[in-house]
């Protein structure tokens, strides 16, 4: 048997619908939005093209680079690294009952709770420079402060982590711990430590590893280190000694990559 | 008496609907009851109520000689411990060792700096070893639970429960995650802690034929009220239709 296919009436293409006109309308608002802006950048190619040379020859004056350094260079690069390490810690140990106390499964207040999420919440808003600046002034210029800023700082993700890996727990633990008449804490402990613990030693690897890059930059500014040395060689213009440290960055931060990479992966 | 409920009734939807509607039960020490109903008549929360981690609206509910839904928190943990339970889902922490999981059930009875650091006495240690020898899972102390079956990780479950040398043992739907052989092993243990121990057994289970085969006494649930409550010889086809009785318009709403 044959059966004749229905034909549908479809309604002719439209030239123009208003969803495709509100697009075009989009797009330019965008590129008018842009070249607005490059103005006020002074955003020039001509200049750009003028400078190239100039780099040609900044990038020139840096080779070969002068390994005579190399000794100092570790030296700045190791208080790099202890300062990550330190602030790091620090934050680990302020953002495990920042964690809980954000998290919505753990306690039943909730006034704490939005007060705690506001704080971590505003701290992610605020960049370690600008938290440096503030310890700058309380505890005077050097690693010390610089190492408090990235301390706090850290806070803000490590804490927003935390709770984020408690909230994702499977529930049925904590069922059975207070089922079996365990307290607060040891349903903390025997239910929700051990689904999260991996996670948090993985989330505080990843902070170390960006705490590092972090360093560095707060090192521009005077908290000592590998950044700091980077600003002496530039201003005193010895750009050989320069580039030594440019590399000396660039092997840190691959190395710290692609070992908390690997541990990472371990622990989860 | 083991549990005495006296005009319990909880609701949801703001008061439209009942989870529990006006039960008044008399349960003794050493029963073994099965409760079957529909899904959402009732069985859970009847269970949850007991042990007070889903609190009953209104009315009493003494267990064990205590009115549950006047308990405070730090009350309910003294009530808990003589309470074991066991889940659909096992709920055993996965990445920790059978042992370790069995020794939750000890937790209530340790002080805090034993329970918080996981050193428990060697008398704890020995309880949990002999309730693992018990429900068969000997030499298997220190796998980690993620690598037992199915039936292996609720008999895990079973060993926890015992070893908080509770009154009262209550599971809800302790069979319904597992296949119908293991389902036999499972309601078999129960009845043999039921029978030795003098432990009061409640058990929720939707496979009518081993509630029948193994119950001293049914209890149906529907729509949180009790509508059936004797020994299985009762239990006529009739009564079976009324209690698992599906009608039109709630076959529709699904």
């Amino acid at each position: 048997m044959k059966r004749e296919l229905k034909k549908i009436d479809l309604p002719p293409p439209k030239p123009f619908s208003l969803s495709t006109m509100v697009g075009y309308f989009v797009i330019l608002v965008l590129i008018a939005l842009s070249y607005w802006s490059g103005i006020a950048v002074e955003f020039s190619l001509s200049r750009l093209i003028e400078g190239l040379p100039y780099m040609a020859d900044f990038l020139s004056r840096m080779w070969p680079p002068d390994l005579t350094v190399l000794d100092r260079v570790w030296k700045e690069t190791l208080l790099t690294v202890q300062l990550a390490w330190v602030a790091t810690v620090i934050s680990l140990f302020l953002s495990l009952p920042v964690g809980f106390l954000a998290a919505s499964n753990v306690f039943e207040s909730k006034a704490l709770r939005s007060a705690v999420i506001f704080f971590l919440n505003a701290d992610r808003a605020i960049d370690a420079l600008i938290v440096a600046l503030f310890f700058v002034s309380a505890v005077g210029l050097g690693p010390f402060p610089g190492t408090l800023a990235l301390a706090i700082h850290s806070v803000g993700m490590l804490g927003k982590l935390f709770a984020d890996a408690i909230e994702a727990i499977d529930r049925g633990p904590v069922e059975a711990l207070e089922s079996a008449g365990a307290g607060k804490l040891a349903t903390i402990r025997w239910a929700i430590w051990p689904q999260v613990a991996p996670h948090f030693i993985s989330f505080f690897l990843f902070r170390f590893e960006l705490n590092i890059r972090v360093a560095v930059v707060l090192g521009l500014v005077g908290a000592g280190g590998i950044g700091f040395l980077l600003t002496q060689y530039m201003r005193l213009f010895q750009y050989q000694k320069l580039a030594t440290v440019v590399l000396v960055i660039l092997v840190l931060v691959m190395v710290v990559d692609f070992f908390s990479a690997r541990l990472r992966k371990a622990v989860l | 008496m083991s549990i005495i409920a006296k005009n319990l009734s909880k609701t949801f939807d703001g008061g439209k609907t009942y989870a529990l509607k006006n039960v008044n039960l008399t349960i003794q020490q050493g029963e073994l009851i099965a409760i079957i109903g529909l899904s959402g008549a009732g069985k859970s929360t009847f269970l949850r109520a007991i042990n007070g981690t889903n609190p009953a609206g209104t009315g009493d509910l003494q267990v064990l000689g205590v009115n549950v839904p006047q308990l405070k928190t730090s009350q309910l943990v003294g009530l808990r411990k003589q309470i074991g339970f066991i889940f659909q889902q096992f709920n055993l922490v996965k990445n920790l060792t059978v042992l370790q999981n069995v020794l939750v059930g000890r937790i209530a009875y340790a002080p805090l700096w034993r329970s918080l650091t996981g050193i428990y006495s060697q008398e704890d240690k020995s309880i949990a070893k002999k309730a693992l020898d018990s429900v068969g899972l000997e030499g298997r102390y220190y796998d980690k639970a993620r690598n037992l079956s199915g039936g292996q990780q609720q008999r895990v479950a079973i060993a926890r429960a015992l070893v908080q040398e509770p009154k009262i043992i209550l599971a809800d739907e302790p069979m319904a995650s597992l296949d119908p052989k293991l389902s036999e092993v499972v309601i078999e243990m129960l009845e043999n802690i039921n029978r030795e121990r003098n432990i009061t057994v409640i058990v929720n289970i939707h496979v009518l034929s081993l509630a029948k085969k193994y119950a001293k006494r049914m209890i149906a649930f529907r729509k949180g009220e009790v509508v059936f409550d004797g020994p299985p010889s009762e239990l006529t086809d009739e009564k079976v239709e009324a209690i698992y009785h599906v009608d039109k318009k709630a076959m529709d709403e699904l």
